[in-house]
């Protein structure tokens, strides 16, 4: 570690937020976006959620079947790979728990999931980090539609990992045995992304 | 991936040998590090700051210099109330140290044996990542055809401005074609006003040429002129972006 010449720094956790940024992230209050490419538009008349296993399809949801499934809310923190850290965000959208449950499942059919994407983007998870109430296909954020730049009509959101994880635009999630690299992490990002051990680029710890 | 055990990224220390001003708001530092393995054009690093009590910051910053041995240029913006790049630009001296690591980056990179026409659009301090394709472009040996159309507040903002002007009159050099969003001054060759689609399609390559195109500047920039690319029937998967900056400005 190498002391920086005249740094002091000032973005210090308030003590309110103290213990909720992990290391490297500051905190923000605006919501920025990023994103690789063009925003997809996908009127919801289009738009469909499927839930697969391996190549055959185990459900496909239109947005009013999507719509009809329980509703949850979550509450959580943020952080992005690129260092900001949101607090206190607000979703709501349908668990991957209540999806899996309306494919007719108990079980995810395999230990590892890959998000498709509108846009040709994806991000891959182990299982365990989607199901029991960790994650969601979120569809509103602070009681509104989720805009297309921040992924609308729907997204996915997995806040205890790294935000590229939570795969905008998301139309289907693909379960698989094997854990297949998506878009940032065969780009060099790291293969998990817990921001708590700063697993942001490959090879991190 | 090829390897299967990827070697971690490790923080390096950078030691700054030189500072060039470049706007009121910008600057560029030079850093020297030691054992650099290369970049490609439009990766970035991240820096990380220490303060004495062990308090750290870290932000990333674009390559703007061409693969250059160990030496990496970055062009740093003011963010008013910002913690580092302010301290980047006022506080940091010739011969600091400060730490680093990367090059960080696969997508919005620049092949220089990629064929395709290539359309740089950027933003303000947005176009950090674009100088280095371009200076990168220079060095090919048989680069392809390419466009800068970049936007500024004012002609004093413009960043860049000889060394681009050089490049533009140089023989195969790259089209450049500013615009001034706040300004509009007597003597102006360059173009006025926010990019819109219309600028886009006199500035661009036709979607039949095939081109590349490499957008940055902040988020309601990038979205506005990928959005109008799209309209204009670049495929998606043609159209690279990377957003910073503060999300309000547009440049
Ligand atoms: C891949 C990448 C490349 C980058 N390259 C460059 C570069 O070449 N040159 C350059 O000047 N900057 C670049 N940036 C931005 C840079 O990392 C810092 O965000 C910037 O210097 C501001 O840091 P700060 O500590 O001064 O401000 P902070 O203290 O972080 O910010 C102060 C306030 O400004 C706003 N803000 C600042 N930065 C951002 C942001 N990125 N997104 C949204 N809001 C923001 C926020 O509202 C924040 O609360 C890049 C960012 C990324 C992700």
């Amino acid at each position: 570690m190498v002391i920086t010449r005249g740094f002091s720094g000032r973005g210090r956790p308030a003590g309110r937020s103290s213990g909720r940024i992990p290391p490297g992230q500051h905190l923000v209050s605006d919501f920025p976006v990023l994103t690789a490419g063009p925003t997809p538009r996908t009127p919801l008349e289009r738009w469909s959620l499927s839930l697969r296993d391996a190549e055959r399809d185990l459900t496909v949801l239109s947005w009013a079947d999507f719509e009809a499934l329980p509703q949850s809310e979550m509450t959580a923190d943020i952080h992005c790979v690129t260092k900001w850290t949101k607090l206190d965000t607000h979703w709501r959208g349908v668990t991957v728990d209540d999806l899996l449950k309306a494919a007719g499942l108990t079980n995810p059919p395999g230990m590892f999931a890959t998000a498709e994407c509108d846009g040709g983007y994806t991000t891959n998870l182990p299982v365990a980090d989607l199901i029991d109430g960790k994650a969601m296909v979120a569809t509103h954020f602070g009681g509104e539609p989720l805009t297309p730049a921040h992924g609308g009509p729907a997204r996915l959101l997995v806040p205890h990992l790294y935000f590229w994880k939570s795969a905008k635009w998301v139309r289907s999630l693909r379960f698989r045995d094997g854990d297949h690299p998506g878009f940032w992490e065969s780009l060099g990002y790291h293969i998990y992304g817990d921001p708590w051990r700063e697993q942001r680029y490959t090879g991190d710890t | 991936m090829t390897s299967a055990a990827p070697l971690p990224l490790r923080w390096r220390t950078a030691t700054v040998i030189a500072r060039r001003p470049e706007t009121s708001q910008v600057a560029t530092l030079v850093l020297d590090v030691p054992g650099w393995p290369g970049h490609r054009a439009g990766q970035h690093v991240d820096l990380r700051l220490t303060a004495a009590d062990g308090y750290q910051a870290q932000r990333s910053y674009s390559i703007a210099s061409a693969n250059d041995g160990t030496a990496v240029a970055i062009t740093v913006e003011r963010v008013a109330d910002g913690e580092v790049s302010p301290f980047l630009l006022d506080e940091v001296r010739i011969s600091d140290d400060l730490e680093l690591r990367g090059p960080i980056g696969a997508y919005f990179v620049w092949n220089p044996e990629a064929g395709n026409p290539l359309l740089l659009i950027a933003g303000g301090s947005g176009v950090a990542p674009l100088m280095s394709i371009l200076r990168a472009r220079a060095q090919a040996p048989d680069p392809p055809a390419a466009r800068l159309l970049y936007s500024s507040r004012d002609e004093a903002s413009i960043i860049y401005r000889d060394e681009l002007d050089r490049m533009a009159t140089a023989t195969g050099g790259p089209g450049i074609l500013y615009t001034l969003t706040r300004e509009r001054p007597t003597v102006w060759s360059g173009a006025l006003g926010r990019i819109d689609r219309a600028m886009l399609e006199r500035v661009g390559f036709p979607p039949t040429d095939e081109p590349l195109a490499f957008v940055c500047g902040p988020t309601p920039f990038v979205e506005q002129v990928a959005a109008d690319l799209v309209a204009l029937g670049y495929p998606g998967e043609r159209i690279r972006t990377e957003r910073f900056g503060p999300t309000g400005a547009v440049g």
